[in-house]
This record gives C-alpha cells, structure tokens and sequence, in this order.
C-alpha cells in the first residue's frame, strides 16, 4: 500500500501538490482511477472514475445503518461550506457527512454574508481559505464559479451546485440509488420532466447516464426545454425532446422529476394550473412507464405540484433513499479527497503489513 | 524500495496444521462454539477466518458465523499509509451484541489494527467479549494488546518484514520473512 515510502521528504510534498492541478501518479491497486483533485463536475469523470467513487461509497451507505454513525477518520479536519446561493439540503447533508467522518465545519451562507457588502467571490473565498480548511464545498448562482475558485486555491474544492452548469453529488447519488435498486447504470431508457434549462441536476444526471449509454426523453413547457438541449450530452448520447409527458413516460425505466420553480414561473408565463394538468406526474400516467420504473426527485418536492403525493410516496419513489445516498456520496468525496495528507509522516518507516500488501 | 526473502518460515502444510491447532484451542478454551463468531481483517484475515471456522466445523460440527472487517475508516494512520485509500466494505451479517467475537489477522505487529479494529466493532453494537487469532505474532507492539491465540513468536528486527501469502489472496500459500534494504 506504500509504494512512495522511499521517497525523499520533499518529492513526497511536491507530488502532493502536483497532484492538486495534475493527477497522483500511483495508486495501489490496479483497479483504482488516479486520485481526483476537485470534484466540479460529472462531465470530465470517466465511466470508470465514477463506478469507483460509487463503489467508495458502498461503506457509508452500510454506516448509516450503525447504531453509532461517527468516526473519527476526517478528525482535526476542518471542511469550509460556501453557500451563496440559499441551501438547506445540500449544506446539512453536507455537513452532516462531514461530522460523521469526525471533520468540523465552517459555514459561510449568502443571507449572512460579507458578499452583501459588496467583497468579491474571490476575496471571500481567501478570507475563509486563510482560516486554513481543508476542502471547500461550495454552491454558487454563477456556472463555473467553482472552477474559478480551483483554479486559485491550493485545496480540493466540491461544486454543490452551479448555476445552471452542474450539480455532481446529486448526479452521483441519483446513479447510486438507480444502481442499488436495478443493479446497472447501464442502458435505461430516462424521462426527465419539468424546468430543464434551468437545472443543473438534469446536467449532471444526463452527464453521468449518459456515459452508461442510457437515453434521454426531456419533457417540459416548450420554454423550458429549448433544442440545445439535445446536445449537452457526452457524444453520441441519444437525446429527445417531446411536448406530451404520456409519449415522454411510454416505455421509461427511470423517471426524474424536477422541481417547478416557482420563483421562474412568471418567466413566459404560465398559470400553475396549466402545469398540473399538463406535466404533473401522476399515478395514471405512472402506468405508461415500465411497471418498475423508478420515481426519483432531487427536492424539495412540491407536491401536488409536479408530483401527485400518491407518487411520492408510492413504491417506485426513491426520494428518501436520495437523501440517504446523498450522505454516503458525500462522505465518499469527503474521504477521498482529505482522508490522506501529511507530507511528514509519510517519511516514517512503512509497517510491515503495508509493505507485504504493496508487494504484491 | 526493494526485500530480499531471508527465509522461508512456514509451508502450506504448516500453515494447514497451524490454523487447526488455533481452532482446537478458540474450540477449548470457549467451552463449545454457541455463542461464538469470527471476524477476519481485511484482507489476510478474511481467508484466515474462514479457514478456522471450518476446521472448528470439523470438531464441533457446528457453523460458526464468520463476518468480514475493513479497518480502513478507523486507522489511526490514514495519512501514512497510501494517497489514495480504497475502501472495501465490512460484512458482518449477524449482530455482534453478547457475542464472544474472535478477531482474526494473520500478522500481529505494532496493535494498531487491532485497536482499529475493535474500534469498529463498538460501533457496531456490545460484543460480550473480543479475544484475538493470529497466525504470527512478530513483537513490537505499540499499544497494549497481546494475541489470545497465537499460530508462532517470530523475533523480528524493525526492517525485516513478515509476508503471509494466501492462496485466496496470492496464488500461493506459505510465511515469508524479507528484509528491506533501502
């Protein structure tokens, strides 16, 4: 397991942080991808890549399960939560991840923020950088302010959320349940329902299946699935747009609904009840998918709205194993990119075990 | 860094005649298997513990539930070991509450894997009781934790290393000791 134990001090400091903008060079077992620097999106991960840090977080799932859910792994870590844009679910999922792996938490939230007071997004992020985290998670209202951010600090950053762009534990954990429940990520035939241009679960679900060959029905108000929609997929990745939600669920083997978002209904106006009788997702129209479709929705839910209660809660709902995957995910990528470090201690003499295991 | 193999210290069949005296012995001093349980430590310890719980098959007849440990979350030396962990997951399919848990490894050394280890099993439940298997003990130990069932002592100087090779895991079965040489 130890194959840099003869390294120098300093080729073991300088390769880690190279590793920050490359990639580690070894890894210990044949079968695991190269080490992950940020996580900012699911469109540059391989297939691969995203099976392993899914298999990674097969052990949290199993320790949501444990009468005592707290390790110590992350202890004397510390993980920055960056809200600015408003967030209740990702942020406690998020911080809940981080106390069960035995890490602290400093939050930063928009409606309390200095960013009111007019500082840069980069002056903030120095500010908080200085107080030394270990990783930063954060959520922006602008497409690609996570990238920018890795770009200029020397700690992995996790996007929770980017404008429009990409929101990538939610794709990650959208694949672990639909692979928990049907046993692949291969080859499904995917409706997504509602604000499509808007969401950026949407892109990272159809990043992430699309890599697994699934296909895409994107069905909404014209306005909100425009025809560059069929090309944000990786390439080669099938993806339709229809108007009536029965055609887009004929024949689904997996069913995403998004959130209306209220807040952007005014946008080309549309009367809410307009949406209901059009593209709520209801028991009746359930039926035209596969009889073990499965229901997912990234919440928060607004039932009656775009789902009829009868379907949240119905059997083929997976909204609350979403949440509890949520938590696995993040705990993975919380492990995998802080769960290792100190330069120094990596000189000591390799223990026996760690050496007969590298031998082989 | 490179090992050069010093000696060979025991063989496939030795290995065989070991693990069976070692359940002889957890068979003995348990009085019966009822309320017993075995829980290998990846990896080594995997192999190890299902080789002992059928050999304790053998003598009492009875099965013994065997789980599986990964101690990866509870090292006390993440940051030593590799950059980039791989975690596999624990199967323990049984509850551990009053069980007489025997935690098995094939190396004993410093003890930290072993306090990892009982680590993780207390958050599992209330074990009545956790003793410890070993095919080799090879000394130095860090923390305060000794063997209940140990296969051979082997003195050891810090660079020589005790390679346990597994048919389950290597494709061939004997104790190597090796040394480093830098």
């Amino acid at each position: 397991m130890k194959k840099n134990a003869s390294c120098s001090s300093n080729a073991w400091t300088d390769s880690r942080r190279r590793s920050r903008t490359a990639l580690a060079p070894q890894s210990f077992e044949d079968a695991v991808p190269q080490r992950l620097p940020h996580i900012l999106g699911i469109e540059p991960l391989s297939a691969e890549q995203i099976l392993f840090l899914l298999d990674q977080s097969k052990p949290f799932q199993e320790i949501q399960s444990h009468p005592l859910k707290k390790l110590a792994t992350l202890r004397g870590k510390t993980v920055a939560l960056a809200f600015f844009e408003p967030s209740t679910r990702t942020r406690i999922s998020f911080s809940t991840a981080a106390a069960r792996l035995g890490a602290d938490t400093m939050n930063l939230q928009a409606e309390a923020s200095s960013l009111r007071k007019g500082e840069s997004l980069l002056d903030t992020v120095r500010t908080l950088d200085a107080m030394k985290p270990d990783c930063l998670v954060m959520r922006h209202s602008s497409a690609g302010a996570p990238e920018f951010v890795a770009g200029r600090l020397d700690i992995p950053i996790i996007n929770a959320g980017d404008g429009a762009h990409e929101h990538p534990t939610q794709g990650l954990l959208d694949a672990l349940t639909i692979r928990d429940r049907r046993g692949t990520l291969e080859g499904w035939n995917v409706a997504i329902l509602g604000d499509i241009l808007h969401s950026r679960v949407a892109r990272s679900d159809i990043h992430l299946l699309g890599k697994f060959g699934c296909r895409f029905t994107l069905c909404g108000p014209a306005m909100w699935v425009p025809r560059e929609l069929e090309s944000i997929g990786p390439p080669g990745c099938a993806i339709r747009r229809v108007a009536r939600i029965e055609e887009a669920l004929d024949g689904a083997d997996i069913v995403i609904v998004l959130r209306v978002q209220q807040e952007r209904m005014h946008e080309p106006a549309l009367p809410l009840d307009d949406y209901i009788l059009l593209y709520q997702l209801t028991p009746q129209r359930l039926r035209l998918a596969r009889p073990d479709a499965l229901v997912l929705h990234p919440g928060p839910m607004n039932r009656g709205v775009e789902i009829d209660p009868a379907v949240a809660d119905g059997p083929q709902s997976c909204v609350l194993e979403q949440v509890t995957n949520g938590l696995a995910v993040r705990m993975a990528l919380l492990f995998l990119l802080i769960g290792t470090g100190g330069g120094e201690a990596a000189q000591e003499i390799p223990r026996a075990k760690d050496v007969a295991d590298a031998a082989h | 860094m490179r090992v050069i193999e010093k000696s060979q210290l025991m063989s496939a069949t030795e290995i065989d005649r070991t693990l069976q005296r070692l359940a002889h012995e957890i068979v003995e001093k348990s009085g019966g298997t009822t309320n017993l349980a075995l829980i290998g430590i990846r990896r080594r310890g995997v192999p190890l513990a299902e080789r002992v719980a059928r050999a304790m098959r053998g003598i009492d007849g009875v099965e013994v539930p065997v789980g599986t440990l990964d101690i990866t979350l509870y090292r006390d030396d993440l940051s030593k070991v590799a950059p980039q962990p791989v975690l596999q997951s624990s199967d323990i399919p049984f509850s551990v509450d009053d069980k007489d848990l025997i935690l098995v490894d094939d190396v004993l050394y410093t003890g930290r894997t072993v306090r990892a280890a009982m680590n993780g099993l207390f958050d599992l439940g209330r074990p009545r009781t956790i003793r410890l298997c070993v095919l080799i003990d090879r000394g130095h130990r860090e923390l305060p934790i000794e063997a209940s069932f140990t296969g051979r002592t082997v003195q050891t100087s810090d660079t020589e290393i005790i390679e346990v090779r597994l048919e389950e895991v290597d494709e061939e079965e004997r104790v190597m000791l090796v040394e480093r040489v830098d």
